[in-house]
């Protein structure tokens, strides 16, 4: 018993303390681990890759990976799924409550310039943010960098696969507007066809 | 009621095919959100990544939370937020539980290489929208380099962006202001 509610009130805290998306996390995952038996540091690397390529957001996903092991541990898989959605649940809820009470305050200040000015200084910033997340995605994808440091040429750069079929998918999203799922399936399939 | 699962569903099929961080959760947004079922405008998505980025969380949960109480109030929130979480509890535990070496399967190796490239397409797509609707001038363009720069050359926490906006907007708006009650 000692050890759910020791899980939740510290998947609040995370939930609570960790500002700016779901790797923000993280270093609260390590000092838990730093601190109770029930969670182990060798799980992380998994834990992060797992979280990081299956859907969902990431920092959702590590709590109840993390939940999940620290239950498994106190009685086999019944305890684990349990635990998980403990640690995720304990992880939004301060979300939840902050958003609530922002949204709130933002309902109130609907017609002030001064909250009006401040988001016309916020959206185009915010647009700059994700275009830099979107760089990063493309050189993941599509780019070799750590080949490129190591050979110098630049023909070793691009994954000439990736690129090849970004060019495609850009091009029919672009001309059919689809739904992302039929962006991301046929993708997946021909990542598996030609073994990229 | 109606509206309460429909957002519950609406997120959860966001959050099965939001593939990375928050940002990757962007063009699901807006084709549910803003071009399907009509919850908000691309500008307000916006407003709430901003306020995603500053408050406490997960910025993908903080999203859902904002769209499901403008939708519905309290419960909306609720709704769609458990919504968003709901397939990664279902997916994560079926991986902990049963097919731990998961990422070793080659077949799987292959499917994210693919999916990796779909998502940097449909995240580029995201970002030219966002660029139609949210930089509408020369200050949006500044506003836009800062953001862009600072994510790119160090490791400064978004806040700092969100700040240097907040205190931007607020100066153009005065300026700007202040101009125009001269002019007219």
């Amino acid at each position: 018993m000692n050890v759910i509610l020791a899980l939740i009130y510290e998947f609040f805290k995370t939930g609570l303390f960790a500002v700016g998306g779901g790797l923000a996390t993280l270093p609260f995952l390590y000092d838990i681990a730093a601190r109770y038996d029930w969670l182990d540091v060798s799980i992380m690397p998994d834990m992060i890759a797992i979280s990081e390529s299956t859907p969902g957001p990431i920092g959702v996903n590590m709590a109840t990976y993390c939940g999940y092991n620290a239950g498994f541990l106190q009685g086999g898989i019944g305890f684990g799924m349990l635990y998980g959605l403990a640690a995720t649940l304990s992880l939004i809820l301060p979300s939840l409550i902050t958003i609530i009470i922002v949204a709130r305050i933002l309902d109130k200040f609907q017609n002030s310039t001064l909250v009006d000015n401040a988001f016309k200084g916020l959206r185009p910033a915010v647009c700059g943010l994700i275009a830099s997340a979107a760089l990063t995605v493309f050189a993941s994808a599509c780019l070799e960098v750590d080949l490129f440091e190591i050979s110098g040429s630049f023909a070793s750069l691009f994954d000439i696969k990736a690129l090849v079929l970004f060019v495609l998918l850009f091009a029919v999203n672009k001309k059919f507007k689809l739904h992302p799922v039929f962006i991301i399936i046929p993708a997946a399939i021909v990542g598996i066809i030609f073994e990229m | 009621m109606k509206l309460l699962w429909d957002l519950f569903f609406t997120f959860a099929r966001i959050g099965a095919f939001t593939f990375g961080g928050g940002y990757a959760m962007l063009p699901m947004i807006q084709n549910e959100v803003v071009e399907r079922k009509k919850w908000a405008t691309e500008e307000e998505v916006m407003n709430y990544y901003a306020v995603g980025q500053s408050t406490p969380g997960v910025i993908a949960v903080n999203t859902a939370t904002f769209i499901g109480y403008r939708q519905a109030g309290v419960l909306g929130g609720i709704f769609a937020t458990l919504g968003v979480v709901a397939p990664s509890v279902v997916i994560i535990t079926v991986i902990a539980a049963f097919i731990r070496n998961f990422l070793e399967y080659e077949v799987v190796e292959h499917a994210l290489a693919g999916i990796s490239v779909a998502v940097a397409v449909l995240v580029i797509s995201a970002v030219i929208n966002l660029w139609k609707k949210g930089v509408k001038n020369l200050f949006g363009v500044f506003m836009f380099v800062i953001g862009f720069a600072i994510s790119v050359f160090t490791n400064w926490s978004p806040i700092v962006v969100v700040i240097l906006a907040v205190i931007g907007g607020i100066t153009y708006g005065k300026v700007t202001n202040s101009k125009a009650g001269d002019g007219k």
